[in-house]
């Protein structure tokens, strides 16, 4: 369905625009690229996974169109990274193997209940809210171009996860605890987020200093924790490594999910 | 929900919310995702008072024959333009 005539659409940055555009991502800025785009493209494949099981269908829909924003963010990362190896944005996402993404462990976590879902949701979308608009100030032009259009949609994504977090959390005493239990469950893979990330190395003035991320981070979700009556949870962190390629047990499932129709039929299109 | 070509609000559909704020923002997902809208009013179902779909006759069907209320039988006058 192409019938929209809308500019403010029309205008914005896509994967197809900037696989036209043909700009050739360096090799440092194409391998950061790809985390970020790996970040993205997870966390959409795992909101999918609610179509059609969310408790409302007005919430399939609301999730289907964050996962979508998601996936069209991780389209325009790999897209452009891609580029500095003659690749596409298929190749990344359905030719490489578990040890070759590099997300953030927070992304691959399993659903788990609509609670859990929201808490990696808001942990996700306040992260995300930062880092996009940190980086819509890169030196890098394509990035700046992505991050700025990422963040427009990002901002709805906070919204949506906060107005959850306060309903469930002040609802009943089963949706406080439910909620409670998700935030809990997500909690060990926050301080990932904002650790050192070992492919912006070299790339000062283009990527973003996860450490740079946390204070405004804190800002945001602390309170809302607390003023949807839950507690901050004190969980330790949990090893982390998703930007070397380590992962949870639970990424590799996804990824045989995602991946089995490309692999079994090699440049289908459809 | 208004259009952003000026004109007034119009149904765009019904939907479920366990509130307000929600219903707001359950209709941007559902009925604005390819910018039709600028604008999104919500009511509850409950404040609706809407005629009675049985009174049709009395309530809607008066106006047949009586064709004087449309502007049907006016000349057009030569001399005014852009008419």
């Amino acid at each position: 369905m192409t019938h929209t005539s809308n500019r403010t659409i029309s205008d914005a940055v896509t994967a197809e625009t900037i696989a036209t555009a043909g700009e050739v991502a360096p090799e440092a800025v194409a391998r950061y690229a790809v985390g970020l785009g790996d970040d993205a493209l997870i966390l959409a494949q795992r909101l999918g996974a609610w179509i059609a099981h969310a408790p409302e269908l007005e919430e399939d829909v609301a999730l289907g169109n964050i996962a979508l924003d998601q996936l069209g963010h991780a389209r325009s990362f790999l897209t452009y990274a891609s580029s500095a190896w003659g690749k596409t944005e298929d190749d990344l996402a359905y030719f490489r193997d578990e040890s070759e993404f590099f997300n953030r462990q927070l992304f691959e976590q399993p659903n788990g209940d609509f609670a859990q879902t929201i808490a990696r949701q808001l942990v996700a979308s306040v992260y995300f809210d930062g880092l996009y608009r940190a980086l819509s100030l890169s030196a890098d032009p394509t990035l700046a171009a992505i991050a700025a259009k990422a963040v427009k949609e990002v901002d709805y994504h906070v919204d949506h996860s906060v107005q959850w977090l306060l309903r469930l959390g002040l609802g009943t005493e089963i949706s406080n605890e439910r909620m409670q239990r998700g935030l809990d469950a997500v909690w060990p893979f926050v301080a990932e987020l904002f650790s050192v990330d070992p492919l912006s190395e070299n790339l000062a003035g283009i990527a973003v200093d996860p450490a740079s991320l946390q204070a405004d981070f804190d800002r945001v979700v602390l309170p809302a924790i607390v003023d949807a009556g839950l507690t901050v949870p004190t969980a330790p962190a949990a090893r982390g490594g998703g930007r070397s390629g380590v992962h949870t047990e639970y990424l590799g499932p996804l990824l045989a999910e995602m991946q089995v129709l490309a692999r079994a039929h090699p440049e289908a299109t459809w | 929900m208004r259009s952003s070509r000026g004109l007034s609000h119009v149904h765009a559909g019904s939907l479920h919310a366990p509130d307000e704020t929600m219903a707001v923002r359950n209709a941007r997902d559902l009925y604005t995702r390819r910018a039709e809208g600028v604008s999104i009013w919500v009511v509850p179902a409950s404040a609706i008072t809407a005629s009675d779909p049985d009174a049709r006759g009395a309530f809607f069907e008066s106006p047949q024959g009586k064709e004087y209320r449309h502007a049907t039988y006016y000349t057009e006058s030569d001399a005014v333009p852009h008419l």
